[in-house]
């Protein structure tokens, strides 16, 4: 039965994508309008093809549903490597401007493509990090299941034709122009789709547990899961000129359009790159370490301040606007105060480790996780100061904000990901350990001294770039053009494209080393009893 | 009162109080007395059921 509505449903939706694409206004509306006819068909013809297959019997509820869990690693490391690419490209874009060759002018110039590279790091490799890793987490936490049956595949899939949407429309020139949330319309109305199939999978899982309690680390990954939910929709909110085309206006303008905007970008950082993140922290780092949190008390704490504070930050954004200023003072306050959840939170994932700072000499994967606690300590404590209206002044607009969101999504994301990818590989393929421990060292360094220069090039020119838009001669005039700053800023330039570069080939080891694992590091013994071969 | 005058007042007492004591509550909740031993126990969630989910009997425990 459910198959006959699955037919239908592809059906109609092929039949639309196909009038979208007769009727398509703009090229990338009928990009997608093609992708959307040729997956909905190629869906049809596969569910068609199976209608007569009969439902294997017998129960799968005591094993974990952990197949998607494996496509959601493979997912991670391929968009993972993608956006880091395509960060290095722009970084060099930057430092060289022929770089933006003039037969890619409108598809591969610097403003096509840093969307591209912010979306793919941030939504691409980072959310298929945590969607794969709540997907594991809360069934090892919960000891049981997904909920859901097939609708975790149907979460996995549609966030892959999500990113391909959100991805082929910035090169194409489809995008409401707000920061990490640049897909229109159409592209919105698929993610709100996919992240509330997201939401009953999780929320399934949760409601039917095994264990009497709810973990802390989903508690963090619920309300990422909640928040964006509700930030996605709000910020989105606009009405399409034509169902036929990708252009749509904002429901909200002007400041308040402004507000919303930073109040989703800041809760973007705040639900989906830390909450969500220090679910992580919470599963993998006690996992990693074989030692249970530091201080399950703190946790709870941690939570509730994190994200009751969190909230109230995005205004911060907006100094020196048209935003009241009591509305601002009140983003930097929150975001001062929110020092002190952050760092107990960091404080609470290194001392995990106490009684066991030993494995920071043998395990690299340990030293990744404790590294990007490290990082999160870090960046929390700058943002926090860059937020103070006196600090912004100078730090605003410049190069300085860039470090600091890279310290923070290299330093503490990518790190926290790439321990978790070390720690999932050989536990999902079944695996005795990594292929080879030193190629984790390797990556470890290469991706730290990248970040350590990235961000420092950053805060020098960022530094630099605020002192000289502010210099005035005795006269009252400014001293320096626009340009001079720009010609200042090269050779830090330079040194944050090697830096992106080295953080490039880092995970590029990563992914040699973690299919190496899958292919050749020893199977566990356990899945050895099965069929030994008789040598 | 228009709409937003009303809700800037609210915002400004009656929620501030209530979200305010809700996290107050929270804090209190957190070390009240026996929760160091129940949350020791929650604290080593991950370390049990790593390759297959409780089966009912056990949940029952």
């Amino acid at each position: 039965m459910s198959n006959y509505i699955k037919l239908i449903v592809l059906g109609l939706v092929a039949l639309f994508a196909m009038m979208a694409i007769n009727f398509a206004r703009d090229t990338a509306y009928l990009v997608h309008a093609i992708i959307v006819t040729g997956v909905s068909m190629g869906l049809f013809i596969r569910t068609l093809r199976r209608m007569d297959t009969p439902i294997a019997a017998g129960s799968v509820e005591n094993e974990y549903f952990d197949s998607v869990v494996r496509a959601g690693v493979i997912a991670t490391s391929f968009w993972g490597v993608i956006g880091f690419l395509v960060g290095v490209v722009i970084a060099f874009q930057l430092a060289f401007p022929y770089l933006n060759f003039e037969f890619l002018q409108g598809y591969g110039n610097f403003g096509r493509l840093r969307p591209l590279h912010t979306s793919a790091v941030i939504f691409a490799f980072g959310g298929n990090a945590l969607i794969a890793t709540s997907f594991y987490v809360v069934q090892r936490t919960c000891a049981a299941r997904l909920w859901g049956g097939n609708l975790a595949w149907f979460v996995f899939w549609g966030y892959q034709l999500f990113i391909v949407l959100a991805a082929t429309g910035y090169v194409l020139g489809a995008t409401q122009s707000k920061e990490y949330a640049e897909p229109e319309w159409h592209v919105d109305l698929w993610l709100t789709i996919v992240w509330l199939a997201y939401l009953a999978v999780f929320l399934g899982t949760l409601i039917k547990r095994k264990e009497p309690h709810i973990y802390v680390a989903n508690w963090f990954y619920l309300s990422f899961i909640v928040t964006v939910a509700m930030l996605h929709v709000f910020n989105n909110l606009s009405i399409p000129v034509s169902i036929w085309g990708s252009k749509s206006v904002q429901v909200f303008s002007g400041v308040q359009d402004a507000m919303v905007q930073w109040w989703y970008g800041h809760n973007a950082v705040g639900f989906f790159l830390t909450a969500g993140f220090l679910g992580m922290m919470y599963y993998f780092i006690p996992k990693q370490a074989e030692r249970p949190v530091f201080s399950y008390k703190l946790s709870i704490i941690h939570f509730w301040a994190l994200i009751f504070l969190y909230i109230w930050a995005g205004p911060h954004h907006l100094h020196y606007t048209a935003l009241p200023d009591w509305a601002t003072t009140l983003g930097m306050v929150f975001s001062i105060v929110l020092w002190m959840p952050s760092w107990g939170g960091m404080i609470n994932g290194l001392m995990t480790l106490s009684g066991a700072w030993d494995k920071l000499r043998t395990d690299p994967v340990i030293r990744m996780m404790v590294i990007s606690v490290g990082f999160y300590g870090m960046s929390t404590f700058e943002g926090p100061m860059m937020s103070i209206r006196a600090v912004n002044s100078l730090s605003h607009y410049t190069d300085w904000t860039i470090g600091h969101v890279h310290s923070g999504a290299l330093g503490w994301n990518g790190m926290i990901t790439f321990g978790a990818l070390y720690y999932l590989v050989p536990v999902l393929w079944k695996r005795e350990r990594l292929y080879s421990l030193s190629l984790v060292s390797w990556h470890f360094w290469l991706a730290t001294i990248g970040i350590v220069l990235y961000a420092s090039s950053m805060w020098v020119t960022g530094i630099m770039e605020g002192l000289m838009w502010r210099e005035v001669d005795a006269n009252g005039f400014l001293v320096n053009s626009f340009a001079d700053t720009v010609a200042a800023k090269y050779p830090m330039y330079v040194v944050r494209g090697l830096g992106g570069l080295m953080f490039l080939s880092g995970g590029i080891i990563m992914c040699y080393n973690l299919w190496m694992t899958v292919r050749r590091a020893p199977a566990k013994e356990a899945s050895l009893t099965v069929a030994v071969p008789a040598e | 009162m228009e709409e937003y005058t009303f809700l800037r007042q609210l915002a400004d007492s009656w929620m501030l109080v209530a979200l305010f004591a809700f996290f107050v509550g929270i804090i209190f909740w957190v070390f009240r007395p026996g929760s160091t031993k129940q949350y020791l126990d929650t604290a080593n969630i991950p370390f049990r059921h790593d390759d297959k989910p409780a089966t009912s009997k056990e949940a029952g425990q």
